[in-house]
């Protein structure tokens, strides 16, 4: 069984591999945008500027202070929360009566400014950065040869989803915040500090972004754009899976990254263009997203 | 005299730029029930939103046991034991009733526990599991009205609880509220439902266009019958 569909079998693995990291990105950088829409009513499209800020923060820490990956694993979600928290304190809280399209706009800006920073210091050229010694190589599975990095970022990316999915729906500060993503006024004049959840939102969902940064700069150059490149799939696939709902935005960023994956097998010229194609077909059926319900 | 539970004095209040409030002046002792009566858009619910703060802007004097809470966060109302039931009751969707009923954090010491609310409203252990807004309307109001007993908020604020429900189910919450009063809650309600009312308060504060326009004290009640028809048009 060497070829499916007249496919050879190790390629259209690989691919499904490749479509699976892919969609642990996406699913993390998604869940984190769904996570801050909800609450704060914020299109934060400074996301994957903060996503490439955690890559670099694992690569500064390396190159100037000889701090390896998995310190960088802790560090950058950290920094970069604390700088998530200043955002919001210092900026988004103007901004909550207004309309959605304030809230893009200034976070937009901040990842003008940030990619700017970075490009002013870095270049536009790409920093290699390695893989950890313990995740080195591949492990021969029989039928396919799996790297063994590639599997920790699948892996590693499921469990940080899966662990905010339960703290969010089953735990009680997961029900000040979904109460608060309704009606926050009530929750705060019950006693909760809604304006203190808002901040740590904001912190936890672009430290979510670092952590991504993180596990994505072994795999891809650490460069000012990666972020970029990268946010506008995200964005397609939050409208797809729909702001606002945690399990789907997991399921529709890996989903996603598979069928990506998969079309770069079977029709390599539209596997940059699918995901969009994909929206174009949700927001015209359903147009609160697969698993968004209707404001 | 010891302090009121609540003292409101003079208190003005906006929403952007309209002005509800006109200088609402009421107070409630420990363990007293007050009612604030009138007509639609009279400011009734509009005070008691002012209490927690949960209005735009406000001017004038609130005091809670004595202590000056007009620059106070809403939370920080909130934990001084005071608990809201809003005229729209506010269940949560995405939460469970159990959630819902579990999600005000103690604010006091004394709040009743899980078990005796579900032997008080058995219908909420019954669908205990359901989504909040899955409930009934009656339902709804009692989750409402349970969920901030649980707290150990000595101060309750209840918004038309009454509305748009069944005579059996508000005769239930007479006899709730009654419960509650000779537990020693302090209560101040609003309600249009007149005859609900009547029987339950110490006095009745008649709001009109944003302030206090008379006071009956539950001994005058009968003989100022005809005062209040005329202001409420019961």
């Amino acid at each position: 069984m060497d070829e499916i569909f007249g496919i050879p079998t190790q390629a259209l693995l690989g691919q499904l591999l490749l479509g699976l990291v892919n969609g642990s990105f996406y699913a993390m950088l998604s869940l984190g945008l769904a996570v801050i829409f909800g609450l704060l009513n914020i299109v934060n499209f400074a996301h994957g500027a903060l996503y490439m800020v955690g890559a670099y923060v694992a690569w500064m820490a390396l190159e100037y202070f000889g701090l390896d990956y998995w310190w960088a694993l802790v560090l950058a979600p950290l920094v970069v929360g604390a700088f998530g928290i200043l955002i919001e304190r210092l900026l988004l809280r103007w901004l909550y009566q207004l309309d959605h399209l304030y809230g893009l706009l200034l976070t937009f800006g901040v990842a003008l400014i940030l990619e700017g920073t970075y490009r002013y210091f870095f270049g536009v050229s790409g920093q290699p950065y390695p893989v950890p010694d313990a995740l080195m190589g591949a492990t021969d599975l029989g039928f396919m040869v799996l790297p063994n990095y590639r599997a920790w970022v699948v892996a590693a990316s499921l469990a940080v989803c899966l662990v905010t999915w339960y703290v969010i729906e089953r735990t009680r500060l997961g029900a000040y915040l979904r109460a608060a993503t309704e009606n926050p006024r009530l929750v705060q004049a019950f006693g909760v500090n809604v304006p203190l959840l808002v901040t740590l939102t904001y912190g936890f969902g672009v430290a979510l972004a670092a952590f991504a940064g993180v596990l994505a700069a072994p795999i891809i150059q650490v460069t000012p754009l990666m972020g970029s490149n990268l946010i506008i799939i995200v964005f397609a696939v939050v409208v797809i899976g729909g702001m606002g709902s945690i399990l789907g935005s997991i399921f529709t960023g890996l989903g996603l990254g598979v069928i990506e994956g998969l079309t770069k097998v079977f029709y390599p010229e539209a596997s940059s263009t699918v995901v969009f194609v994909i929206m174009a077909i949700v927001l015209l059926l359903r147009p609160a997203g697969l698993f968004g319900r209707e404001k | 005299m010891p302090e009121a539970m609540l003292a409101m004095r003079e208190l003005h209040a906006w929403y952007g730029e309209s002005h509800v409030l006109h200088g609402m002046s009421f107070e409630v002792g420990h363990g007293e029930l007050v009612t604030l009566l009138g007509r639609n858009g009279s400011g009734r619910s509009t005070t008691l939103k002012s209490v927690l703060g949960l209005v735009d802007r406000r001017r004038g004097t609130l005091r809670l046991e004595g202590r000056d809470v007009l620059g106070l966060a809403p939370h920080r109302i909130a934990r001084l034991g005071v608990g809201y039931c809003p005229e729209e009751r506010g269940i949560f969707a995405s939460l469970s009733t159990e959630e819902n009923l579990r999600l005000p954090p103690r604010v006091g010491e004394g709040g009743m526990s899980v078990e005796e609310i579900y032997a008080m409203f058995p219908n909420l252990h019954e669908r205990r599991n359901s989504p909040g807004t899955r409930l009934s309307g009656g339902e709804q109001q009692m989750l409402a009205m349970a969920r901030i007993l649980r707290t150990g908020a000595r101060l309750l604020l209840l918004d038309e609880i009454t509305e748009g429900l069944a005579p059996v189910i508000v005769k239930a919450l007479g006899k709730a509220i009654e419960q509650l009063k000779s537990r020693g809650y302090t209560i101040v309600m609003a309600d249009q439902n007149f005859r609900f009312a009547a029987p339950l308060a110490d006095r009745h504060y008649v709001v009109e266009r944003g302030q206090v326009a008379e006071v009956v004290r539950k001994d005058e009640l009968s003989a100022r019958m005809g005062m209040l028809h005329e202001y409420l048009g019961v």
